[in-house]
């Protein structure tokens, strides 16, 4: 089943993270996308720019309302995914260990969820 | 006659083997409803044989074989249906309903699905009020009702509270599985934290219907002898047990025929049970040469002296407080520490307590916290400090809100020499 990792993270402390702590979290990333690629699991991994660069659109009354911004204000923001194959949630739970932002040590959280998989159309 | 001694030998089979056979069904068919329907639909068949034909030589088999047999008509008449509506389904999961011959093979259950469950139910994905009813309902084998019952809740709630956990297993794909060797430890922590606080809920808690109540800690104490017989080297499940043991043989002490609360002090010891401690004794003694220690295992050992003590005034207080230390290192809350205070007011004498409880109370943490005052109203009063332990009473008076514990520090108030 497939699940998506959404991470969640402060962008404050992203922006005050020193050259070295940015290169561990760029290689800490590339391995994770590097293993769950050669297992065959991953379905897509991205990082998102940052919530300034958000436009949040609601229809309402058949008429489209544009605000400048993300769609709720949090102290920790959206800031990319990853969608992997997994067996069951132990194993989800497992990837989002090795997922940087998550729970080690850096800031930041990983919330998992399995997606809604539709019969084929 | 024939229909009382069915239904007898019914409940008894149900309380000794519904877990393991429950456990066995999930496996099979992945699903904790279809597998509870199938098992109730079991019992339900064998009341009606058995008044009829008798009762056969192993009722837990034959249980188990009936349920099984419900479970693959579940399975074909889903599978008629889907092949109806030409619905395309997991593949692994239809399999697992559609090869009726490994359905044999769970027979009696091993205590391997026992365990699978207990893990699964507890998952940490799952929130604490979900894990406890969930190990209720499905090990424990207690009725909706009575759950929600001894949590004071409307059957609805635990109702909604038991159908979103399963979703979630199910949903979410939450395994049913014992989790791998590097989890383990963690994840038997949360059933450990599980089980106790069912005790707990049973054992405390001064509300409610009180046969409900023991019921529960009767079931806390079943569940731990299932973890320790699946996990017999692991320490801090003897430790568990022997504690839930040891509190639990002074249930006929500890409450008064009005159920006002008795205090460990005042408590007639010749009503504790002591075939339970005597087992209670043996486990921390056990648990304790296995040198893995741990926190319920140093509760369980400060029970012990309790329960060793042939008065309270024989009771070795050094040594507990020397163990609440131990406890503190692993678990430093204010609550352990004002335990160690109280531990050391009783060997080294009043001052000596007060003086630690002050030093807690300035720190914050507690200072709305009853037990702080009630503990040093009791240490004021031994050192005969009539004042200021009415006044500690009266602190502890505005902060309690439980009836029973209300009641009792009222009658110490009045009991303050004039």
């Amino acid at each position: 089943m497939r699940y998506i990792f959404l991470i969640y993270s402060r962008e404050t402390d992203r922006a005050s993270m020193s050259a070295e702590e940015d290169q561990a979290v760029r290689a800490a990333h590339r391995a994770a996308q590097d293993e769950a690629a050669r297992r065959g699991v991953l379905h897509g991994a991205q990082p998102l720019q940052r919530t300034n660069t958000a436009t949040t659109v609601r229809m309402q009354d058949g008429k489209p309302l544009i605000i400048d911004g993300p769609f709720a204000e949090t102290k920790e923001q959206l800031a990319g995914y990853y969608v992997i194959d997994c067996r069951d949630l132990d194993d989800a739970i497992e990837w989002a260990q090795k997922i940087p932002s998550g729970c080690r040590g850096a800031p930041g959280c990983i919330e998992i969820r399995p997606l809604l998989e539709l019969p084929p159309r | 006659m024939n229909a009382e001694r069915a239904r007898t030998v019914v409940e008894t089979t149900f309380r000794r083997e519904h877990g393991r056979i429950i456990a066995g069904l999930i496996r099979l068919c992945g699903s904790f409803d279809r597998a509870e329907e199938a098992m109730q639909d079991a019992f339900a068949a064998a009341l009606a044989d058995w008044s009829e034909h008798g009762i056969p030589d192993n009722p837990g088999a034959w249980i188990t074989a009936a349920s099984h047999r419900k479970l693959i008509d579940f399975a074909r008449r889903e599978r008629t249906w889907r092949e109806k509506r030409d619905l395309l389904r997991d593949a692994d999961e239809e399999s697992a309903f559609a090869d009726a011959a490994s359905f044999d093979e769970a027979a009696a259950g091993l205590p391997d699905d026992r365990l699978r469950l207990i893990f699964t139910c507890c998952h940490p994905a799952l929130n604490r009020e979900a894990q406890v009813a969930l190990t209720l309902r499905t090990l424990g084998g207690l009725t909706t009702d009575e759950i929600a019952r001894s949590f004071l809740l409307p059957e609805a709630t635990l109702a909604q509270r038991l159908v979103r956990a399963k979703r979630k297993i199910h949903d979410a794909r939450i395994p049913y599985e014992v989790p791998p060797e590097h989890a383990l430890h963690e994840r038997r922590a949360s059933v450990q934290a599980v089980i106790y606080l069912i005790f707990n809920e049973g054992y405390l808690a001064t509300h409610g219907d009180s046969l409900v109540r023991r019921e529960l800690c009767a079931e806390a104490i079943r569940l731990a002898r299932v973890l320790r017989e699946l996990y017999p080297q692991d320490a801090e499940t003897a430790g568990l047990l022997a504690l839930m043991l040891l509190h639990d043989s002074r249930r006929h002490a500890r409450v008064d025929a009005g159920g006002a609360l008795i205090t460990l002090e005042e408590q007639d010891r010749s009503v504790w049970d002591r075939q339970q401690i005597d087992e209670g004794l043996e486990l921390v003694d056990f648990a304790l040469h296995l040198c893995t220690p741990g926190a319920y295992q140093i509760q369980a050992a400060i029970a012990a002296l309790h329960a060793q003590a042939a008065s309270a005034a024989g009771t070795d207080w050094p040594q507990i407080a020397a163990l609440y230390a131990e406890l503190a290192k692993l678990n430093p809350s204010p609550v352990v520490l004002l335990n160690r205070a109280v531990a050391i007011g009783m060997s080294e004498g009043p001052e000596r307590g007060l003086m630690l409880m002050d030093s807690l109370g300035v720190s914050g943490a507690l200072n709305e916290y009853y037990l702080l005052h009630a503990a040093r109203a009791d240490l004021l009063r031994r050192s005969n400090r009539r004042e200021a332990a009415a006044e500690a009473y009266r602190r502890a008076l505005a902060l309690a809100t439980n009836e029973t514990e209300r009641r009792f520090l009222l009658r110490r108030l009045q009991e303050l020499p004039g």
